[in-house]
């Protein structure tokens, strides 16, 4: 892998950028590798990665129905924040967020790590109590958020409307150190590390069946044929219960599909990440200036990728009383994602009935922001049998009634 | 958009006149069951992607709660039925049959 730098700008642009390498390789599968990770977005490829680079395990294949980075990776809406109220989601999500901070040097890819700041906006008393509560836990738990004025968030975002008659900002959850970064290039970062140290990345590859003898994971079979395994990491987001089924075990998840937008670029307008959990509508600014939406989830299961529309009415429906500028944005574009959703709204990072086989899902609504951190205690779990950043979202904490419960903690929308 | 047509007052009613139940035809286990029947009641649903059995009510019209089944993948409506029944009647089967030839859900083909 060539190094990107300053000064390979400077020579590529002296032969006419004849030199560029492809970023990754994408060769044929072999017959047997020690690991094995189903899925190619961020959390499957920041899992191998970091197996790769943290415990020398570099015999890895990342298998990819689709192409890598095309699944949730791609379609989110690329906030990144630790302000959780539970301590193992403040752990993992804050252990993520600190990775994220160099993120790119350590890949020598420019993810565009961007800490502009997430605001998360109080309106209504109950919201005040819940995020003042979790601005104290994020206290205790050594990450670093505050709770703010209006006046504040006036002076932090000047086209809020704070005195709103239906909902006035009442006050926010700021975590300043919290922000976006380009969600493709980090699929695209960690792709390329990885295959720098020699593992396969193969796309347009469906695992159509897992094999296993006594009770452990010895393959899968794909649409390029079967291929063996040590071990195997299910890192699939919607698709998780899918491929459970074909482990041979079940799932506490439901697939739901969730929406996002972007408006027509405008002129710099907002440089901080807004959400509001009340009205479901969350909102930053790209660096193409396209405002950025993300809405709410379906009420039902689906897998379409598209999301009812009524959702868009009602998120921007409800930003516009928020932000009056945006009342004349034409919206360029709408998509969906399929994300899995767990009981308590956490994810789960686990091994599972079948031996050798591990499972990181379930993320919901709120994946992207914890990919280096997943991808970190996932690879520790997958290498080590043991991480104590994931152990309490094992699959059993069901069944014992260990819920890291976020769905109340963190309001609805990641 | 999902329009579902409510087997008690005959409307067809589109997303924001319903709303969502989750899975249908959930067993009950309370004091009494064992560990495992309790934690797939409570956490275990099908999650299914193709066909569906779900539970839903008319709640900005009739207000009554009836039965839908439905692809997930697709967002094909196979039929709704009452909610006076703890399985799927034979003519949904037959209809889910007639276009998804082999489907099982559950202990149901």
């Amino acid at each position: 892998m060539k190094h990107y730098s300053a000064f390979a700008v400077a020579r590529e642009a002296l032969r006419y950028h004849t030199g560029w390498e492809r970023a990754w390789r994408s060769p044929e599968p072999k017959k047997k590798y020690d690991v094995i990770i189903v899925g190619a977005g961020g959390h499957g490829l920041a899992t191998a990665y970091y197996l790769g680079k943290n415990y020398g395990i570099q015999n890895v294949a990342v298998i990819e129905k689709g192409w890598l980075g095309g699944g949730n990776t791609g379609r989110n809406t690329t906030i990144i924040r630790s302000n959780y109220l539970q301590d193992p989601s403040a752990a993992i999500y804050e252990k993520a967020r600190s990775l994220y901070e160099d993120l790119s040097q350590d890949l020598n890819y420019n993810i565009m790590f961007s800490p502009r700041g997430v605001m998360m906006l109080a309106q209504t008393q109950h919201e005040i109590r819940g995020y003042q509560r979790t601005a104290h836990a994020n206290a205790l738990q050594g990450v670093q958020t505050e709770w703010i004025t209006p006046e504040r968030v006036k002076e932090l975002v000047p086209i809020i409307n704070i005195d709103g008659p239906r909902y006035p900002v009442l006050g926010a959850l700021w975590q300043e150190r919290g922000g976006t970064a380009r969600h493709d290039a980090v699929a695209w970062g960690y792709a390329r590390a990885c295959s720098a140290m020699g593992m396969d990345i193969i796309q347009q590859c469906e695992v159509t069946g897992v094999r296993s003898q006594d009770g452990r994971v010895v393959g899968v079979d794909t649409t390029k044929g079967s291929i063996d395994c040590d071990k195997l990491g299910v890192v699939v987001a919607g698709h998780s219960g899918q491929l459970a089924e074909m482990a041979g075990f079940r799932l506490p998840l439901e697939a739901i599909a969730l929406q996002a937008l972007v408006s027509e670029p405008i002129k710099p307008c907002m440089d901080v990440v807004v959400m509001a959990n009340t009205v479901h509508g969350y909102m930053s600014q790209s660096d193409k200036g396209e405002m950025v939406i993300g809405g709410g989830t379906d009420g039902f299961n689906n897998y379409t990728q598209r999301g009812s529309f009524h959702h868009i009415e009602e998120t921007v429906r409800a930003l516009v009383e928020t932000f009056p500028m945006i009342s004349r944005l034409k919206m360029l574009r709408q998509w969906g994602g399929i994300v899995d959703m767990t009981g308590d709204r956490s994810p789960i990072i686990s091994k599972t009935p079948l031996q050798g086989c591990f499972i990181n899902g379930g993320w919901g609504t709120g994946g992207f922001k914890a990919i280096p951190g997943s991808g970190w205690g996932m690879a520790q779990l997958m290498a080590t049998g043991h991480s104590p950043l994931t152990e309490a979202f094992s699959l059993d904490r069901f069944k014992e009634g260990r819920f890291i419960d976020e769905s109340v903690a963190a309001g609805v929308a990641h | 958009m999902l329009i579902l047509n409510c087997p008690y007052c005959g409307v067809d009613a589109e997303e924001t006149e319903l709303a969502a139940g989750g899975e249908a035809h959930l067993k009950r286990f309370g004091p009494g069951s064992s560990d495992d029947e309790f934690h797939d009641y409570l956490f275990m649903r099908e999650n299914p992607k193709g066909v569906h059995f779900e539970r839903w009510r008319h709640s900005n019209g009739c207000g009554k709660w009836f039965h839908a089944a439905r692809c997930t993948q697709t967002l094909e409506v196979f039929g709704t039925y009452s909610a006076q029944t703890t399985e799927p009647p034979k003519e949904i089967k037959d209809a889910i049959t007639a276009k998804r030839p082999g489907w099982t859900w559950r202990e149901y083909e």
